[in-house]
């Protein structure tokens, strides 16, 4: 993880849209009102949301007005912490964890395999303009390591073959199912031993 | 009062105390980087780690409050130890290049690593690196060398009230920047260049130009504006290099304000070295002799009341005073000091000073600020309103305009209609301002130039006398003057001394009733050169001496010994660190010599005359740095007139306001970004 850059075509303007305005309102309500300026986080993550998953600078300024927080301010959350990409991100957005047990269980191997085909690079978006990737620290699945999050999905009990299936099936734009690819259910145990007359996992 | 044992001594400490502050009540030191007395406290740094009895881990002094019965250690191997980890991992990242760093001889980081550090670094990966950040042109960046103490982001949110600084990212890549890169927009900005315990921020006019200990250090005072902030002036050689804040919690606590300590360079540049003749339209070289006898033959050929003399913004009390006997000696009246014609009433101290005490508004509860901008006007009695604001939330309210002051206030007229009827309880600011038990109401020098300004002074006096709220413990009256010089020249009597005319200086200027300008050190008075003869005699090449026939060199207030008073009529000494440069004289001095051409016999002062003199002449005088005795009057007679205008607070070109810090480069060049900054509108 290094510090984010921002990036440098940025749009001029951001609003929120009406749908995300009355969002807002529903998220401000849950804090007082004289403490607004708590509601930066939601209100960055719906901006991201809206704006195809990142956080131009306008945004920044537009909550930090809509709060009436310093710029400063807003920015620093913005930068703190790392699920607001402060740079467009492809619209299949890859986070390979590569935390101790996901790295123990091959996360390196899942790594090489995004560097050579969606990009060399992290952050980088692919020839094809339609995926990214990046590491990223325990996503709390540990328990099906190695794993990925594509957008919103966990795709776990990940291997080489399975990955480079998945990855290939995003560049044509055709994502295959989230969960595991080991043929769990959820989190369920595989193999069931007997121990002394006691079923264990 | 509740007891701690600090080293096995017991001690009695105050309730809200932190264990830090007790354990300097025992006179133990605590070796602190984050922690600063007139900030909030962070505890980022660990550096103040001390060994607290029946706790497994050491606690951070600064931050945890002292309670009874806590047997603090601090000279145990145990708070060694501690403080060598938290200083090897201060020091992990942090850069060996004391040789090149301006802090280096006065850096915190440096002297704290002597003592309480190990002597090798354990470290052998690769340091990280971070870029240089842009903060403006009188912050110099070395971010490697950032320690993370958040002192400079907490200075600029609650001191300077302009939350531009921050820290970007986290752990190991977090970054002290200003938004985008921004330059700070703040008038003390300066300051966390003294806030920054190593050398991440320094200086950036005083780049490589020294070493601290190469440097003679002479505390004095600031003339820059009327708040008297105390300075050290830090001289090499001839040149003064820089000048830093001394701790006064009277005045200016550990601030001042960026003129105040970047005009420096402007002593260098634009300097009067010799005399000047005015000859075929051109100004040329010439000798004091030539120069004096020259004013002499003038001053003969004209009739006394013909002569007018009109002093700057920064004379001291000794030169304006012998100023004020060479003008006996020629018999002229003619003497002045305001820029601009505003009401002043010398009769009483009361009248022109900040009587409510810059200390003082820190008891206030409730503030009015009359035609004035006291963040341009007095900056650091403008982070003292702030300071109060931020503490206890007073209202604070406005007549006119002044544009942002760092904190939130109410705009509740803008015209003379409005004071009258507050002074005639017919606005509904008049009950709160009835209802506060200690008001100030800050009138100012915009307000007081209005036609109507002597209504809206005395008007505004009559109504706190009326309602005892001008009493032994309180007086809310306060006049903001923008010049150092201002409340001195005042008590001198300069004004007063004038025999009741018909005319003022103002109109006589103005109907060209005089043949010969003495300025003494003025280059802000405005008026259009006719035919008169105008000597300039100062030490800058500025407006004055633009417009001169004769031009006498002599020396600023870094290079003479003098009084001045500030706003709060609080006389204060300002030091002799340098040299006039060149033929320069001193002022007295120069006077001397033309008393003597002039063939006066009974007239010859020396200084020291002159400042006793000063000190007897000066009313309601207590004792050098003291506030001055307090004077109570109860009545008001004075009549005055009133005229429906509107109070516009004019706008003051902050870094232009005197010739020195016209001269500067430094200046310049923030007031370039600032009036960028104001045309493109990217402002927070």
């Amino acid at each position: 993880m290094s510090v984010k850059k921002v990036y440098d075509k940025q749009p001029k303007e951001f609003k929120f849209s009406d749908e995300n305005l009355k969002k807002v309102e529903e998220i401000l309500k849950r804090y007082p009102k004289k403490n607004k300026k708590s509601a930066v986080m939601p209100l960055l993550y719906l901006a991201q949301r809206q704006n195809d998953n990142w956080i131009p600078l306008a945004a920044m300024k537009y909550i930090a007005n809509y709060l009436a927080m310093p710029y400063i301010s807003v920015y620093e959350v913005a930068t703190f912490y790392t699920m607001y990409n402060l740079a467009p991100v492809g619209k299949h957005f890859i986070q390979v964890c590569t935390t101790t047990p996901c790295l123990l269980r091959g996360a390196d191997k899942i790594v090489k395999l995004c560097k050579e085909n969606i990009s060399p690079n992290e952050n980088e978006i692919s020839k094809k303009g339609n995926c990214s990737w990046m590491e990223v620290e325990c996503l709390g699945a540990c328990v099906s390591a190695p794993m990925v999050q594509i957008n919103d999905d966990y795709y776990e009990d990940l291997d080489e073959k399975s990955t480079k299936e998945i990855l290939i099936s995003l560049i044509k734009d055709k994502p295959l199912k989230p969960g595991s690819y080991r043929g769990r259910k959820n989190t369920s145990p595989e193999k069931i031993s007997i121990i002394n007359g006691e079923k264990h996992a | 009062m509740p007891k701690i044992t600090i080293n096995g001594k017991e001690i009695e400490f105050e309730k809200g105390m932190t264990v830090l502050q007790a354990c300097e009540l025992a006179d133990v030191e605590i070796p602190r980087f984050c922690y600063h007395e007139k900030l909030s406290i962070a505890g980022n740094c660990r550096m103040c780690l001390v060994e607290l009895e029946k706790s497994p881990k050491p606690i951070a002094s600064c931050a945890m409050p002292a309670a009874e019965g806590m047997n603090i250690k601090t000279n145990t191997t145990f708070v060694e130890k501690a403080r060598k980890g938290v200083m090897e991992f201060l020091l992990a990242n942090h850069p060996l290049d004391c040789p090149v760093c301006d802090q280096g001889g006065e850096c915190d980081l440096q002297d704290q690593s002597l003592y309480y550090g190990v002597d090798k670094s354990r470290f052998v990966e690769n340091k990280r690196d971070v870029k240089e950040k842009y903060m403006g042109p009188l912050i110099k960046t070395q971010m490697t060398r950032c320690i993370h103490c958040t002192r400079c982001v907490r200075f600029a949110t609650e001191v300077a009230g302009v939350p531009e600084i921050g820290a970007i990212g986290r752990g190991e890549n977090m970054e002290i920047t200003t938004y985008l890169e921004k330059s700070m927009e703040s008038e003390l900005s300066a300051n966390v260049i003294d806030l920054c315990p190593v050398g991440a921020l320094t200086s950036k006019p005083y780049a490589f130009e020294a070493r601290p200990w190469e440097l003679k250090k002479t505390e004095s005072v600031d003339v820059m504006d009327a708040v008297g902030s105390n300075i050290r002036v830090d001289t090499y050689n001839w040149e003064v290099k820089r000048i830093l804040p001394r701790l006064n919690n009277e005045i200016n606590e550990e601030w001042i304000s960026d003129k105040t300590r970047y005009s420096c360079d402007g002593l260098l540049k634009q300097r009067l070295d010799v005399p000047y003749i005015k000859k075929n339209n051109k100004l040329q070289k010439s000798t004091w002799d030539e120069a004096i006898n020259l004013l002499v033959d003038k001053i003969q050929s004209v009739q006394p009341n013909e002569i007018a003399g009109h002093i700057g913004d920064m004379i001291n009390m000794e030169n304006a005073l012998s100023f004020k006997k060479f003008f006996k000696t020629l018999k002229s009246e003619n003497l002045e000091f305001r820029e601009k014609n505003f009401y002043i009433n010398p009769d009483e101290k009361m009248n022109y000073i900040f009587n409510s005490s810059i200390a003082g508004i820190e008891d206030t509860d409730l503030i009015l600020l009359v035609g004035t901008n006291p963040r341009h006007e007095a900056s650091i009695l403008n982070a003292r309103i702030r300071k109060t604001f931020v503490q206890k939330k007073i209202p604070i309210f406005s007549i006119g305009n002044p544009g942002d002051l760092t904190y939130e206030y109410e705009i509740i007229g803008d015209s003379t209609e409005d004071i009258k009827k507050i002074v005639n309880k017919e606005h509904d600011f008049s009950q709160k301002l009835l209802s506060a038990k200690k008001p100030i109401i800050i009138i100012g020098e915009s307000a007081l130039e209005l036609k109507s300004g002597g209504y809206i002074f005395e008007e505004f006096k009559r109504f706190l006398i009326k309602n005892n709220l001008i009493n032994e413990n309180w007086n809310g009256l306060n006049t903001l003057v923008q010049n150092a010089s201002t409340v001195g020249l005042l008590d001198l009597k300069i004004l007063q001394d004038k025999k009741e005319k018909s005319s003022s200086f103002f109109d006589d200027l103005k109907n060209r009733k005089f043949k010969l300008l003495y300025l003494l050190g003025s280059d802000n008075l405005e008026f259009q050169k006719n035919d008169e003869f105008i000597v300039y005699q100062g030490s800058h090449g500025d407006r004055g001496a633009e417009i001169a026939d004769l031009i006498l060199p002599s020396a600023t207030y870094t290079e003479q010994n003098g009084l001045y008073e500030n706003l709060e009529g609080r006389i204060q000494e300002c030091k002799k660190a340098s040299y006039p440069i060149g033929e320069a004289l001193e002022d007295w001095k120069i006077f001397n010599q033309i008393i003597k051409k002039l063939g006066s016999k009974d007239y010859k002062v020396n200084f020291d005359e002159l400042r006793k003199e000063v000190l007897e002449t000066a009313p309601n005088f207590s004792s050098i740095n003291e506030l001055p005795k307090k004077s109570v009057i109860k009545t008001n007679n004075i009549e005055t007139s009133f005229f429906s205008e509107k109070i516009f607070v004019r706008e003051l070109d902050y870094y232009y306001t005197n010739s020195i810090s016209r001269s500067s480069k430094t200046m310049s060049e923030c007031r370039q970004i600032r009036q960028k900054i104001k045309k493109d509108g990217t402002n927070n």
